[in-house]
């Protein structure tokens, strides 16, 4: 009965001591999103880009080692109507002819204690780089490690409408932006 | 027994609610093929401001009239008229209220929220699927151009009434009219 209770609580620590090991690197396109809720005329709309690419690598153990590479591709997106697909890939808005991605690439992680973090990095879009802070959560699931964050992005800064569209009484200039990444760990 | 007048709060309503209809209408129909722009959004916006707008006035109209009888209609008026329009106000009335929840529900269904004056929003009833967006739209539209065509017959029964058989009907509704006599 004790030898039991032994094994048992050996297994358990060695189950602890691998989840605490892991290194969470392979990220699984399919149930990761990236979206964000702009606000037009002070009515909140959903979008989202469907193509984006992780690079990862983090450990719970060691956060600190931790890093990020995301690129996006702006095509994707989906602004939420036809008439906004067509207008946001146009000069004034992403203009992805010339500037076909956004990549952020992570300089920092930092433990806020519990499952919460926070990631600084660099910013690029249409050839602006911006410091960005995104706090964020990482929780163990069914093996997997998923990871939700955003942060307010303002599209200024980054020339995303410009002319006409630089009007934020119309389309306000803070973006909310929600990335909810899912990955397995590195074997 | 009812009153020969309407009362300056069912006239007030009637002429509110007429011109907003008509205004609403009008930039429905400018606005549905202009080009995206900052414009436009906020076009579409007031729009729907305005929708809501009738939508909640033709809901004050029905709570005053059933305090305050309207009218009769002219003496030696047909039966066939009298019931036409009995029938006619009531359909107008149908009209007031679905042609907004229409748009509402198109808005809904397109993934456009419908915030009145930019600060009371209305839930959604219906979630965002663009296939219902396009039916609705279809609804929406159809509904309106059913609406002008009642509301010009309304019009011109009125001036029917006040040209060709010369009674009250059009002034009791316009009380300017009957000083410029």
């Amino acid at each position: 009965m004790s030898a039991l209770r032994i094994a048992l609580a050996a297994l358990a620590l060695a189950a602890a001591f691998n989840a605490q090991a892991a290194e969470y690197g392979q990220v699984l396109a399919d149930k990761s999103s990236l979206s964000f809720v702009s606000k037009q005329m002070g009515v909140p709309v959903e979008g989202s880009f469907r193509k984006f690419n992780v690079a990862l690598a983090f450990d719970p153990a060691q956060p600190a080692k931790a890093s990020a590479k995301m690129d996006v591709d702006l095509g994707s997106i989906d602004a939420g109507s036809k008439d906004a697909n067509d207008e946001v890939v146009g000069k004034s808005w992403f203009n992805v002819k010339a500037f076909p991605t956004a990549s952020f690439v992570s300089t920092g992680v930092k433990s806020l204690g519990g499952d919460r973090y926070e990631v600084a990095g660099k910013l690029t879009i249409k050839g602006k780089t911006q410091d960005v802070v995104a706090p964020a959560t990482f929780k163990q699931q069914g093996g997997n490690g998923v990871f939700d964050g955003g942060f307010v992005l303002k599209r200024l800064d980054f020339a995303i409408g410009e002319g006409p569209w630089s009007d934020i009484a119309t389309v306000a200039n803070e973006v909310q932006i929600r990335f909810h990444i899912v990955a397995t760990p590195r074997k | 027994m009812s009153a020969n007048n309407y009362t300056r709060t069912a006239i007030a309503l009637h002429w509110l609610v007429a011109a907003l209809i008509v205004g609403t209408f009008l930039v429905g129909l400018y606005m549905h093929d202009l080009p995206l722009s900052p414009m436009k959004l906020k076009i579409y916006s007031w729009h729907k401001w305005a929708g809501v707008t009738v939508f909640l006035l033709a809901a004050v109209r029905l709570a005053w009239r059933v305090g305050h009888q309207p009218p009769d209609l002219p003496e030696g008026m047909p039966r066939w008229q009298q019931v036409a329009a009995h029938g006619l106000h009531q359909l107008l009335y149908v009209f007031m209220v679905a042609v907004p929840v229409s748009g509402w529900l198109m808005s809904s269904a397109k993934g456009f929220q419908t915030v009145w004056f930019g600060v009371l929003p209305l839930p959604d009833l219906v979630g965002k699927n663009q296939a219902l967006g396009d039916v609705l739209q279809t609804v929406h539209m159809s509904l309106n151009f059913a609406f002008a065509f009642l509301v010009g017959v309304h019009v011109a029964a009125a001036l029917k009434h006040h040209l060709v058989d010369r009674d009250d009907t059009l002034v009791r509704m316009l009380p300017f009219l009957a000083k410029s006599h």
